[in-house]
């Protein structure tokens, strides 16, 4: 006879669905959540998934022109357009902008849905997390079509260029915990995030290198920034493509270690909360 | 105990309601008021999910409290009460949608939960697409979904459509796909809220068919809650009755669906009760007293389609009547007389009547559909208007089973039914 599931539920002991293996129980529903999100975003669009392309395209033309063109920012690298310095940057930043903005104010959107039934609310936050991949994977050609336009040819690092990638996941899921589960609750969060995300972007070495902070700034100062996540993501999503660099393996490393604390307390507040959205929702 | 399904023990659950906010007066006090009030805000906010600790505590509302009973294995419970005694409260608690604030479940055995149809179905896909997100988002494998595939088609009868969205779809399409998904998911363990209260007939005895045949299985639980006495009745092998938040009934679900109606005043506080407001009349012959009864001659506040029912007028007769006459209105919510009883027409011969006392007007057959319906009540001394009472009452009718089929007809919204036979010769 097989043994059958007994489940308790009493205060506190929480609905919570932490547990991994109930979550990767549910795994099919993530994979669905996510086909939703990308199925449905251009529906009814004329130019469909060239929306993907088209807004990281726009910031990286302008960010070249003011930046590069009329500012005068240098590139760190060697041989690197400032467009192509620029995209580099913008790419892995859209994605990060986009997954948290949506992952932030995901369980108030689905408030209709996760007080009708049960399953691991954490999948809700993850859902924009996976699907926003897709649109960084479509607005990678950009980089693809402007290394062909500069004729540049990235080097050897570009083994490396998953680890920043999954540095950037990391992030986004897990800031994503945390807003999504605070903002349930302070609906101020939402409005906090949408004019952060601005901000953030330019504290992040977007439209400049890093090392910009190390020369104005000093080593201390250089170090401490790598504790903004994207620091590292970004320095290190730029520098897999860079010909004769080093990868910045400290600043990946510190920019790692943050984000996995922001991920593992993300989680941890998220099952703290878990048992009062349906309530609070 | 082996085959115990569900057990639950001192469940409470409290919410916190809003309570309003003081005032201020001066010009001075609402600036002050105003600035501060982000900190209040915040107090207040960050307490939504706290219930101890606090000032008062006035603000608390128990929406269950001190819930205790079993569910084995098999068993079919039927959970009625009137709207905001906590069904939907205990059905949220059972399903792990919220915490419980005080007491446990215990669960044996795979939950499905359905507290509405169609949880999470997105327009813009495909029937097929939304088959296979709502059958996740209630708990089943893209496998599990694979297999019960063509059943699910089948099942909604809307085959055609499977690669159209969603949102072409009239209502009654959505619907149907949406239970044929949720008839599908096959747990141990179904918890269930009012969803059969969808659809169009035929597709609503598809579905009693098919909570029919899960009931059936062997070892199968299924928890009901309904508004649809005749289904608690048909559907059901035990019942419970909630009230404010608590079970104050339960047993065999006639006898509970019974002792409901007939304490339903004591249950809902709305009720109007008899009112004598509006009175007009001579006042030579009065009404001092209107109560409905079921079969046994026992007082309900609430009536069932197809119930043998009596009512009851109370009246005192200040001088000896030479004709006196008893006349009922039934009026639906449009004001509109839907129903006229009369002495003077249906009692055999001419009505003598006590100085007090009171006659019963018998209806074998309640054709009323579910509903409120207004009582006015007339009593004349021949033609003359002794005693006249618009609004006397408020006639509450839930669904029944007005033709002893165990089957309800939902799609019709005005009118009477009309008892009839069909025979096939």
């Amino acid at each position: 006879m097989q043994k059958e599931p007994v489940v308790i539920i009493e205060p506190g002991s929480g609905i919570g669905s932490m547990n991994l293996k109930e979550v990767w129980r549910y795994k099919d529903l993530l994979y669905y959540m996510v086909l939703r999100d990308v199925t449905v975003l251009y529906k009814q669009t004329v130019l469909g998934f060239a929306w993907a392309i088209i807004n990281p395209l726009f910031q990286v033309l302008i960010f070249s022109l003011v930046f590069g063109t009329l500012a005068g920012v240098k590139p760190d690298i060697s041989g690197m357009p400032y467009p192509v310095f620029s995209a580099l940057a913008v790419i892995p930043w859209t994605y990060f902008s986009n997954s948290l903005n949506l992952a932030g104010s995901s369980l108030i959107s689905a408030s209709a849905i996760f007080t009708k039934v049960y399953f691991p609310r954490i999948i809700i936050p993850l859902t924009p997390v996976f699907s926003k991949l897709v649109d960084f994977a479509i607005s990678s050609l950009i980089l693809a079509g402007m290394m062909a336009w500069f004729k540049y040819q990235p080097g050897h690092n570009i083994v490396f260029v998953l680890i920043p990638v999954l540095l950037v996941v990391l992030s986004s899921a897990g800031l994503g915990f945390w807003i999504s589960s605070l903002s349930v609750q302070y609906r101020d969060f939402k409005f906090a995030l949408s004019f952060m995300l601005p901000i953030l972007m330019y504290v992040a070495p977007v439209a400049f290198p890093a090392t910009l902070v190390l020369e104005k700034l000093g080593n201390t100062a250089f170090h401490l920034y790598a504790l903004y996540p994207m620091v590292g993501a970004i320095e290190g999503f730029r520098t897999s493509f860079a010909v004769g660099k080093e990868m910045p393996w400290n600043l990946i490393a510190i920019s790692s270690a943050s984000a996995l604390v922001i991920f593992i307390s993300g989680i941890w507040y998220f099952k703290k909360m878990e048992r009062h959205f349906a309530d609070l929702a | 105990m082996q085959n115990l399904a569900i057990k639950v023990s001192n469940l409470g659950k409290a919410y916190r309601i809003g309570l309003k906010e003081k005032k201020q007066e001066t010009l001075a006090g609402s600036i002050i008021a105003a600035l501060k009030a982000p900190l209040r805000n915040f107090r207040k906010i960050s307490n939504l999910n706290k219930l101890q600790n606090q000032d008062g505590g006035d603000d608390i509302f128990w929406a269950n409290r001190n819930i205790n009973f079993e569910v084995y294995k098999g068993e079919v419970l039927g959970i009625i009460g009137k709207n905001g005694a906590g069904k939907s409260t205990l059905l949220k608690l059972l399903s792990r949608i919220t915490e419980p604030t005080e007491g446990r479940i215990e669960i044996h055995g795979k939950v499905a939960s359905l507290l509405e149809v169609g949880t999470g179905f997105n327009p813009e896909l495909t029937g097929s697409e939304n088959i296979y997100l709502n059958g996740t988002i209630l708990g089943l494998t893209r496998k599990e979904i694979d297999a019960r595939y063509n059943d699910i088609v089948e099942f909604s009868g809307i085959e055609k459509f499977m690669e159209t969205p969603v949102k072409r779809y009239s209502s009654g399409m959505k619907v149907r796909l949406a239970f044929a998904v949720a008839a599908h998911i096959d747990p141990e363990i179904l918890i269930i809220d009012e969803v059969l209260a969808v659809g169009d007939a035929e597709f609503q005895k598809k579905c009693l068919g098919k909570m029919q045949e899960v009931a059936g299985k062997a070892g199968r639980t299924v928890l009901f809650v309904s508004h649809d006495m005749a289904a608690v009745k048909n559907l059901c092998t035990r019942a419970i009755l909630l009230q404010n938040g608590s079970i104050t009934y339960e047993g065999h679900p006639n006898d509970v669906v019974d002792y409901y109606l007939r304490n339903a005043a004591m249950i809902q506080n709305d009720t109007a009760g008899v009112s004598f407001e509006n009175r007009k009349g001579n006042g030579k012959f009065i009404v001092t007293n209107f109560e409905f009864l079921n079969a046994a001659h026992q007082p309900v506040v609430v009536l069932e389609t197809g119930m043998d029912a009596f009512l009851k007028v109370s009246y005192k007769s200040l001088e000896k009547s030479p004709n006196p006459v008893v006349n009922i209105l039934i009026r639906n919510s449009y004001q509109q007389i839907i129903g006229n009883l009369l002495t003077r027409i249906a009692f055999p011969g001419v009505l003598k009547l006590a100085p007090e006392g009171y006659v019963l007007c018998h209806i074998p057959k309640l054709p009323f559909l579910p509903g409120r319906y207004t009582i006015d009540i007339m009593l004349k001394h021949d033609y003359d208007v002794t005693d006249q009472i618009e609004g006397l009452t408020i006639m509450e009718v839930e669904k029944g089973d007005f033709y002893g089929t165990g089957k309800i007809q939902d799609s019709m919204k005005d009118g009477l039914l009309v008892d009839h036979q069909w025979q096939v010769i």
